[in-house]
């Protein structure tokens, strides 16, 4: 809080600008697609959109619960993991204790998971980006004790129909995760736990000053964050029909891509679902359309480097810009 | 005047720190509808009271009455629950919150699913603005305020949780002119409507348009408790200090070469806007000012560290054109910043590291770090400034403050510099160590040095300097010397208030 900023963006006038401002990602997105639907005839097709959605929404999902841990100024590094681990226990359980009891435990695992997160990082003060490293690790691990190093295979193959579930193009996979990420905005804008995770986030001090629960809060949105990765596991085992114990790798970098890319703030305090949902579909976008013009896959991680970089250089430009005018 | 009983009453409160008595069996007490001044030099203990007032602080001994019932005051939250609110210097807030949000943080009023009632929440912080006579609603974001429209928020506060204290820590210091007067009326709003207001300041012409009593602190002790109307700025000051020059300190032999260093009209649009002060060979220059002054900033521009928005550096006669750190290293300037763990030194190293980590062309060829030569000037330094430490690996961190200073001293002066900038050079460090700083400081000037010393601490600065300027609100004020270094006049001088708002653009 300087003395430079007081002045600030006050006046309605630039009202629209700020607002542009502050949620860059949908010209990124809006521009990835005008591009991709010159370079290529088969990016503007029904078929081609309900993809990218449906690719879109594992990360999608994931974002979710990333968003919530990172406006509270953590980070949860383990939800690839904890993704692979649901997989597992969802689709290596049916034969022994039946279709929906093996999904429930599967979710339970990513709840379990994330509430330990949650209570590790709150509990122990050691960062959230340490304490879940450890638990990327360790889960991963588990999963490969769990599976064998094999993949598992669904025992009956109906299983997979769930996923095949479609409201015109849009599968159930991305209904989810547009449901969830509304359901998360609502949460965020107009619940007293969404509010103080900003306040946390912003001000960590002034909020416990004000006597909120701050482990409680956190163990909250550690366990959602889990319980969202367990959600995406359990859809792709769905999708898939196996279990790979390599599901879900670097699935947390791309998360934390798509969250940031969308204009999440890394430091906390500031963010909400609807640049999430601008992160996560421009990275989809981004991916499907390098895809279609059959660029190379290091190709591909080249461009989506130089993108997130470009888009946080953007965003810092512009939120100085704000900052420094009026 | 005032005949309504106390509503709140401090008895004999005691609070100490690792040696220091932070307050000493201090007595006061507020009363309904009044405004009371809290004043004293830095380190008086004002901001030790108040946070023992808004529960951030135990005291160790003696006890509160509120409301005519000894209380306990365990935390911030348990203090605004009573019915006592501190308003900080820095504000706590949370900018991407709206001003509702801000106004109820912690105690937001909800349906029994969690499900923020927000038509409420900004009824009732519609409410509570008003009442202050704020222009703005309670749906902002509160980012997008001006400081003091944020104070106000924080204000709003008192009428929120109906606060019977409300105790204000220096709020002007980054406030305009105008955005003072608007804080001066709500706080007279508050005050009709029966608040009891602790304010606390360094500015005389302020308390004395506002306040109804005075207290003065010193060194932790109540100096006396008096009617605003019955005293002058001159009472004041004399209570406020009051106490002989310590003997201890150390002038340098006044015996002054060339100019080493001139400045000119230098600005920097947040902090301070047309310095100019110039020092010679052998001088010592003090610089005095509140905090928020803009002293150490003023000498962060002159070493390069922070941009110059205007005006001239003159080196030995000579323009520098804008300066980096290593372009005033190496014209002969070294900087003692103020924190000495944040900017002075790498704590997890050695006393060896940490004094060649400046110069690496003195200790290093073609980048190969010359240990030798390091080891070399660790034994003469730690000789000569009588450094205790077991050896050059010896971290830092476990030192005491007296000895890191040493160390931040020591990795300057091995480059012979021709003028030294010490910003506090003796905050948290003990007695014996400071006298040894002071000493030295002395020597390093009769060695023919240009010195400047920042100083918040009024008798440092009377002691070591030929010659003091004062700051005030990022403005020179006066310079002083000889027979004027008097602390009565450095208090009237930094306490005068200097225009603001050109500076806050």
């Amino acid at each position: 809080m300087t003395l430079i900023n007081v002045q600030g963006a006050t006046r309605d006038g630039n009202a629209t600008l700020t607002w542009l401002f502050r949620n860059h990602i949908w010209l990124f997105l809006g521009l990835a697609i005008v591009i991709f639907s010159l370079a290529s005839p088969y990016f503007l097709t029904v078929n081609n959109i309900s993809n990218v959605l449906t690719q879109g929404a594992f990360i999608g999902i994931l974002a979710v619960g990333m968003t919530l841990v990172m406006i509270d100024g953590e980070i949860d590094l383990s939800v690839g993991a904890i993704l692979a681990l649901a997989t597992a226990l969802a689709i290596g359980l049916q034969e022994s204790i039946g279709i929906w009891p093996a999904v429930f435990v599967g979710l339970l695992s990513g709840a379990g998971l994330g509430f330990l997160n949650g209570a590790i990082t709150a509990y122990s003060g050691i960062h959230s980006f340490i304490v879940t490293l450890g638990a990327l690790i360790g889960i991963r691990g588990l999963v490969f004790v769990y599976t064998g190093e094999d993949a598992l295979m669904v025992p009956d193959f109906s299983y997979t129909e769930y996923a095949e579930i479609y409201l015109g193009p849009v599968s159930i996979t991305a209904l989810i995760f547009f449901t969830l990420a509304l359901f998360f905005q609502w949460v965020l804008s107009s619940t007293r736990h969404g509010r103080e995770t900003f306040a946390i986030g912003d001000n960590i001090e002034a909020s416990h000053d004000a006597g909120i629960n701050i482990k409680r809060h956190k163990i909250i949105n550690f366990t959602i964050c889990g319980t969202m990765a367990a959600i995406a596991g359990i859809l792709l085992s769905m999708r898939l029909g196996t279990a790979e114990p390599n599901a879900g790798r670097i699935w947390e970098l791309w998360t934390i891509i798509a969250v940031v890319l969308g204009g999440t703030r890394l430091t906390g305090g500031f963010g909400s679902m609807w640049k999430t949902i601008g992160g996560v579909m421009t990275l989809a976008v981004l991916r499907n359309g390098l895809r279609l013009l059959n660029t190379p896959n290091y190709v591909e991680l080249m461009v989506m480097g130089a993108v997130l970089i470009l888009a946080l250089l953007l965003d810092r430009l512009l939120s100085n810009h704000t900052e420094a005018s009026g | 005047m005032n005949i309504q009983p106390p509503l709140l009453i401090v008895n004999d409160v005691t609070k100490t720190f690792p040696g220091v008595v932070a307050l000493d069996k201090v007595s006061f007490d507020i009363r309904p509808g009044e405004v009371h001044a809290l004043v004293g030099e830095n380190g008086a203990g004002k901001s030790t009271l108040m946070k023992v007032l808004a529960g951030l602080y135990k005291a160790d001994a003696g006890e509160i009455i509120y409301k005519g019932e000894p209380v306990h005051i365990t935390s911030p939250l348990n203090a605004r629950q009573q019915g006592i609110l501190l308003i900080h210097q820095e504000l706590s807030l949370s900018p991407e919150l709206s001003v509702a949000e801000n106004i109820y943080l912690g105690a937001w009023p909800t349906n029994r699913f969690g499900v923020l009632r927000k038509s409420r929440l900004n009824k009732d912080a519609q409410a509570a603005l008003t009442a202050l006579g704020a222009d703005f609603g309670p749906n902002v974001r509160l980012g997008a305020l001006s400081i003091a429209k944020q104070q106000m928020v924080e204000i709003a506060r008192a009428n929120a949780f109906e606060a019977n204290v409300v105790i204000f820590d220096e709020p002007t210091a980054s406030l305009t002119d105008t955005e003072k007067d608007l804080l001066f009326a709500t706080i007279r709003n508050l005050r009709d409507r029966g608040v009891g207001i602790v304010y606390i300041s360094h500015k005389m012409d302020e308390i004395f348009d506002l306040t109804d009593r005075i207290t003065v602190l010193r060194d932790g002790q109540v100096q006396g408790t008096v009617q605003t109307s019955d005293t002058d700025v001159g009472q004041i000051t004399q209570m406020m200090i009051g106490r002989e020059l310590e003997a201890f300190f150390h002038r340098a032999k006044a015996s002054f070469g060339a100019e080493v260093l001139r400045v000119e009209n230098l600005s920097n649009a947040a902090h301070f806007r047309d310095v100019s002060l110039s020092v010679r060979e052998g001088e010592v220059l003090g610089l005095y000012g509140l905090v928020g002054a803009g002293r150490s900033e003023l000498v962060e521009t002159i070493f390069g560290v922070r941009q110059m928005d205007g005006g001239e550096i003159y080196w030995k006669g000579r323009p520098t054109g804008r300066l980096t750190p290593r372009k005033a290293t190496e014209l002969g300037m070294a900087l003692v910043p103020e924190s000495r763990k944040e900017q002075g030194l790498v704590l997890g190293q050695g006393g060896r590291a940490n004094i060649s980590l400046p110069h690496p062309d003195m200790f290093s060829h073609a980048t190969i770090m010359n240990v030798a030569e390091e080891m070399r000037v660790f034994d003469t330094y730690k000789e000569r400034l009588e450094i205790k430490v077991t050896g050059p690996e010896q971290v830092l961190s476990d030192l005491s403050g007296g000895n890191q200073q040493k160390f931040v001293l020591a990795k300057w002066l091995c480059a012979a510099p021709k003028l030294i900038i010490l910003d506090e050079p003796t905050r948290g460090i003990d007695v014996g160590s400071k006298s040894a700083i002071h000493e030295l400081i002395a020597g390093l000037a009769e060695k023919g040095l240009a010195v400047i010393v920042i100083s918040s601490e009024m008798p440092e600065v009377l002691g070591v300097s030929h010659r003091i300027m004062t700051m005030a609100n990022g403005r020179m004020v006066r310079e002083f010397l000889g027979e004027e270094m008097t602390e009565k006049n450095l208090i009237e001088a930094v306490s005068h208030d200097a225009p603001r708002e050109t500076l806050a653009g």
